[in-house]
């Protein structure tokens, strides 16, 4: 036994009575370490937080991640050509595939140095938007059930599954899509998509004022949320945060206003920004309130992109074998959770020489414990829904 | 009734375990109903159908829950403390149980006519607490011990809020029999105690606002000794996993379950003793008797379990320190204006 304790590394030496965290800190006598997840109904997935609490109070958070690894960067070096990495790449996010295969499309395009066809562009963007409805919708009604509020979670499903119909309609499938290739995408929008699409945007407006009503601007609901989790923006940017959590701490700063792709640049729309309406800039409720104005934003962005969606093919012209010269590639997008990159070095084969996903998730997770020290294990529940993390991307 | 056992059976303890027998049905009976109507009402707000199968609309299906939770294997977790894990659910819902005892569920019938009532439910739904903190303690799980930590805090600081409001009303009837509160509020809608009970019009028209704040903050701390949303921090399930009842299943479970539905009711009905005349009729003389006793005091107590069914799928949870600031720093000195405000316009 003695013997056993003296292999350990030399900060887990105990001497009898003592804890120690993970890290090694020792714990003092009227704290308790509590393990959250990986099996705990709001991380959101398999994310563990080691807290370290004295009674309610929030001492130290200490992320473990890594229970949803999948290899997806390894996977991609062996896979036999550049189009087979698609399906891995939905399966990152996959609140929001059609976003990572823009992200991953648009790199090897770059790549190529190849252009795709108007008609491309704009679909792309529609998906885009709509998959950012889907994924903000999630992100909000799950917040609501950090908070409490069950029904709103339904209400979003309710108005999710249209989205999702519309998908099933273009693609077949309802949550991983394969849908936007490189060079294009894999088939033309089916007959009737563009007058469904129209319908869901008069649909889901009113809907969205309803789920105003109901939880964003419940008093008991801003209560819970604003002054909480402040997230100042020197902290965000130093911490590289991006998407609505840096937004919501005040930073002017979208990419498809920024580093524009598709067709961003040609359609009217607004980046939003947190105000510090019910409290301080960057506090919980911010990043709540910037999620369900970006939706807004994005019925704007889908009813002009359908209305000038052009004719035409919808597939570039490829060579029959995709190998792009040898050389490097970063392309940055904003997905629904902040910028989504991958980086892409080529040597000149079939496939990847070596694939980095610059996943936003796993960037915005890292600040969680940063901000929550402090806290109450209730508002450390808020501060890691309002951060809207999604496992599958955060350990690929 | 109690004497009408008597002049069959003779005073002895058989009459008085008779007695007791027709709130244990009506607390199973209810459970299934409330069941039902939590999960359609829940479905109806949320834009669902709920259970649609099992039988018409689905109303086999509280039978089918109650069934499945029978045949469950009852686990007990190996370090758990067995004594105290076991007998912390029959705790909480003998708390239970034992309010309503003196619930007059009609002129005739009430289970036990002590004349201190209302103060002995208040004393005997205390038991609960001591039953969740031994729930939470011997599951030895911190999440459960953090969840019965709350709950302890929660029901003993919305007791006094909930003892307040009851003195409002006791001060107004002049006692604590729940049944002779009753009695006092006859002659319809406009002398129960929520409308400033049989007085002076004058006085009456004085004393409506305080009663009406005194019966709403009554209600409020009811909902938070029922563990009910927006109050329900015990079991906060996003923060806590279940609370206190996490390591449980099976029949221990259920009883968990059963306990905060009759809790649910209890509070409902005091409630409804007090201050919307228990079981008078609200038309004065007609529609009243003994039968439409228990029609009435069921309606008024089911319908603000309603209410409570409502609220619990409408609203966020608050946090822990906005729970105790909304008892001590809201309710508690509005209950003080409340009493000295009833007490001054009762003595004039």
């Amino acid at each position: 036994m003695l013997n056993e304790l003296k292999t350990l590394p030399t900060n887990y030496v105990t001497t009898p009575g003592e804890i120690h965290t993970s890290t090694g800190k020792t714990l003092r006598t009227d704290e308790m370490i509590i393990n959250m997840g990986p099996q705990h109904p709001s991380t959101h997935g398999v994310l563990r937080l080691e807290i370290v609490v004295d009674g309610e109070i929030v001492v130290d958070v200490i992320p473990h991640i890594g229970y949803l690894h999948r290899c997806f960067e390894k996977h991609a070096e062996y896979m036999t050509n550049y189009q087979q990495v698609i399906p891995y790449a939905d399966r990152m996010d996959y609140l929001a595939s059609m976003n990572n295969d823009w992200a991953y499309a648009l790199t090897i395009e770059r790549l190529l140095k190849i252009e795709v066809p108007q008609r491309v562009e704009y679909i792309r963007v529609i998906m885009a938007e709509l998959q950012r409805i889907a994924s903000h919708l999630i992100a909000v009604g799950t917040f609501g059930i950090d908070m409490g509020a069950f029904t709103p979670f339904l209400w979003a499903f309710r108005d999710r599954e249209r989205i999702l119909d519309l998908f099933e309609m273009t693609c077949g499938a309802r949550l991983l899509y394969n849908y936007i290739w490189i060079g294009g995408l894999s088939h033309d929008l089916p007959k009737g998509f563009v007058e469904k699409a129209k319908e869901f945007c008069t649909y889901f407006r009113p809907k969205l004022k309803e789920f105003n009503d109901l939880l964003t601007f419940n008093e008991i609901f801003i209560k819970r949320t604003a002054n909480v989790g402040v997230l100042p923006k020197d902290v965000a940017i130093n911490y590289a945060c991006s998407g609505p959590v840096l937004r919501a701490s005040g930073v002017d700063w979208d990419l498809r206003r920024d580093d524009p792709y598709g067709v961003y640049n040609k359609i009217a729309w607004e980046v939003q920004t947190g105000k510090g309406e019910m409290g301080t800039v960057g506090d919980v409720w911010d990043r709540f309130i910037v999620k369900v104005r970006e939706m807004e934003q994005s019925v704007r962005i889908i009813e002009q992109a359908l209305a000038g969606l052009p004719e035409g093919n919808v597939q570039a012209a490829l060579p029959k074998r995709i190998r792009p010269d040898a050389g490097e590639m970063y392309v940055r997008t904003e997905s629904p959770r902040g910028e989504l990159g991958f980086y892409i070095i080529s040597d000149g084969t079939g496939s990847p020489y070596r694939l980095k996903a610059r996943a936003p998730a796993f960037v915005n997770l890292s600040v969680v414990p940063a901000i929550s020290r402090g806290c109450m294990i209730a508002d450390l529940v808020a501060i890691v829904g309002s951060v809207d993390i999604v496992l599958g991307e955060v350990d690929r | 009734m109690q004497e009408l056992l008597k002049s069959f059976l003779g005073d002895n303890a058989l009459v008085y375990i008779i007695m007791g027998v027709p709130p244990l049905i009506f607390i199973l009976l209810y459970a299934l109903v409330t069941l039902y109507m939590e999960m359609k009402v829940s479905a109806h707000i949320q834009d669902r159908v709920a259970y649609m199968r099992t039988g018409w609309h689905g109303v086999l299906q509280p039978f089918a829950d109650i069934l499945k939770l029978i045949q469950k294997e009852d686990i007990i977790p190996a370090q758990a403390d067995k004594l105290l894990f076991t007998l912390a659910p029959y705790l909480v819902f003998t708390g239970t149980y034992a309010g309503f005892a003196a619930i007059p569920f009609s002129e005739g019938y009430i289970g036990s006519n002590i004349n201190l009532g209302v103060f002995y439910i208040v004393a005997a739904s205390s038991i609960v607490v001591a039953g969740l903190l031994m729930s939470g303690w011997a599951s030895n799980n911190k999440w459960s011990l953090l969840g019965a930590m709350r709950s302890a805090a929660q029901i003993v600081s919305y007791e006094i809020p909930s003892a307040l409001a009851i003195l409002v009303a006791v001060m107004i009837t002049g006692s604590l029999n729940l049944n002779d509160v009753s009695k006092f509020q006859e002659g319809g809608l406009f002398n129960w105690v929520v409308f400033g009970g049989p007085l002076p019009l004058l006085q009456k028209l004085a004393i409506i606002p305080f009663t009406a704040t005194a019966f709403f903050i009554l209600l409020t701390a009811g909902i938070a000794e029922a563990n009910r949303t927006p109050f329900d921090l015990p079991e906060a399930e996003s923060e806590l996993v279940q609370g206190f009842n996490t390591e449980y299943s099976g029949m221990k479970f259920a009883i968990f379950y059963v306990a905060e539905y009759a809790n649910m009711f209890l509070v409902s009905a005091v409630a409804v003793c007090l201050f919307l005349g228990g079981w008078q009729s609200p038309f004065g003389s007609a529609l009243s008797g003994p039968i439409w006793g228990v029609f009435w005091i069921v309606i008024k107590g089911m319908a603000f379990v309603f209410f409570q069914i409502w609220l619990r799928w409408t609203l966020p949870r608050l946090r822990v320190d906005q729970l105790m600031y909304v008892s001590w720093k809201v309710m508690t000195p509005m209950l003080f204006v409340c009493v000295f405000a009833v007490g001054l316009i009762l003595v004039l």
